[in-house]
């Protein structure tokens, strides 16, 4: 589903990705994880295309993702991705922030739009919510509506950037809750966050990242038990032991 | 103080003859500043929106232009500029356009070069405004719109300038008076609207206080109802949970 092969990114001198390669089968979950700045968001962004890269090639669903001639949007239309900062668009109704894209990029009527809308409202559990703004939900069902929105376009994989860190402690779980449940259903997802619960629940592997390099990429029982880079074994102590 | 006030002066009729009264002159002038400065506040808004859209853009070349364009027209000072409109580019244009320009009439050559003015003057200071409320919105909201599968403008489109638009209604009530205001310089190349004619009426009746008093009231009045007016915009276009909102 998606393919990385020798991945790299620079600003300047600065090496922010480095021979990245990896592969995501269809239905798998992938966990990324790492210190700040290990260039773990940067890496799915260039899944979508968010972020360019210099070298190395990305394939998402037979489509290379740094070929110029490639239609980006209709690339990302299929992909659906959730922010940290859950960025649904503030002027909009809950149930047109899940209709915009559906309308103007799929071409799906009005009816149609609201539909799949109600349904999917429904299944993160806001379907009262449905009129109002974003600003008036909090943390946790705005993030439930931003995946929501993600998966209105019917998406062949799904994009997590650090779904949960910008929440409230008591509202992680409501969101974590959703990923798993569409995590049991089989959506193929990659998803950066330091949820270890959730990856060792969930994950059919985990990336492991340090200074722009996937220093591990191993089954999530191999990783949790004997990761073998010592940078990975002392990430894993700091934010197992507390 | 020996002043003779004389407010029934208005009300005389002209000196110049015809039916006319003082006070109808003030209308004429308070009706050509409402319509010089309303259709350049139009064009401003227009080409303001455009040219600050494109400041934004990840092209050098389009932001390049938006640039210089933004620095032409608001480093060179109002009167500096309505001159050029009126005495220079016409004779700068193709012959024909020019001399075609120039023989129609004198009024409407006055108004046509001071809207044309007033307005780039306001664009490169509306288009300021609009860059400003672009770069003031999350820098997710555009990923957020391009990761949908939106083109780069229609996440202009849809994502982020309805709410830059909705950040800088505050600002622009402020440029919306400055046309009003900015439109009296335009008596210095003739045209005859509010602040021209208040002059004249000094030049006829020696009346300067009575006069001056009465521009001053009516420009008060125009802006006054500017000011509600965009009050009552910025009420309507708030968003409920976001900052101002309900």
């Amino acid at each position: 589903m998606i393919s990385m092969n020798k991945v790299s990114k620079q600003y300047g001198s600065f090496h922010v990705l480095t021979d990245c390669t990896t592969q995501v089968q269809k239905g798998e979950v992938i966990v990324v994880c790492g210190p700040s700045g290990s260039g773990k968001s940067t890496l799915i962004k260039c899944v979508n295309g968010l972020e360019p890269f210099q070298s190395g090639e990305i394939i998402v669903n037979g489509v290379s993702v740094g070929d110029p001639r490639t239609n980006l949007s209709k690339l990302r239309s299929t992909v659906g991705m959730v922010f940290q900062n859950f960025e649904l668009f503030p002027h909009m109704s809950i149930i047109d922030n899940l209709g915009i894209a559906q309308t103007k990029v799929l071409g799906r009527s009005q009816e149609q739009a609201r539909e799949k809308g109600f349904k999917l409202l429904d299944r993160v559990g806001l379907r009262e919510q449905a009129e109002k703004y974003p600003g008036q939900l909090s943390g946790g069902q705005q993030q439930r509506v931003a995946i929501a929105r993600a998966l209105a376009m019917d998406p062949i994989c799904m994009l997590f950037d650090e779904p949960t860190s910008a929440l409230d402690p008591e509202m992680v779980n409501e969101v974590l809750d959703v990923m798993t449940e569409l995590a049991q259903e089989g959506m193929t997802m990659m998803c950066v966050t330091h949820e270890m619960g959730f990856a060792k629940r969930v994950a059919s592997r985990v990336i492991f990242m340090d200074q722009g390099r996937i220093v591990e990429d191993d089954s999530k029982e191999a990783f949790f038990e004997h990761a073998r880079s010592e940078r990975a074994q002392q990430f894993l102590a700091k934010i197992l032991h507390h | 103080m020996a002043y003779n006030w004389n407010w029934g002066v208005f009300l005389q009729p002209t000196a110049t003859g015809g039916d006319e009264t003082y006070l109808g002159w003030m209308f004429y002038g308070f009706k050509m500043t409402i319509a010089l400065s309303l259709s350049a506040w139009l064009i401003a808004l227009a080409v303001g929106a455009v040219v600050g859209v494109l400041r934004t853009v990840p092209n050098k070349w389009l932001s390049g232009f938006a640039t210089a364009y933004v620095e032409v027209f608001r480093n060179i000072p109002l009167l500096v500029q309505l001159f050029l409109w009126y005495f220079v580019i016409p004779e700068l244009l193709p012959e024909k356009v020019g001399n075609a320009f120039k023989q129609t009439n004198p009024i409407l050559q006055q108004f046509l070069a001071s809207m044309v003015c007033l307005a780039l003057f306001t664009s490169a200071r509306v288009a300021e405004q609009v860059r400003s409320g672009i770069n003031s919105l999350p820098p997710g909201q555009k990923n957020a719109g391009l990761a949908m599968g939106f083109t780069l403008p229609q996440t202009y489109r849809y994502v982020m300038l309805p709410m830059a638009v909705r950040l800088i209604v505050p600002p622009l009530t402020s440029e919306f008076l400055n046309i009003f205001k900015n439109s009296a310089v335009c008596s210095t190349i003739g045209l005859l609207e509010l602040a021209a004619q208040g002059r004249q009426l000094v030049d006829y009746t020696a009346q300067p206080y009575e006069s001056f008093i009465a521009v001053t009231i009516a420009y008060l009045l125009i802006n006054v109802v500017v000011m509600f007016g965009m009050r009552w915009v910025e009420g309507h276009v708030r968003v409920p949970g976001y900052i101002g909102g309900k």
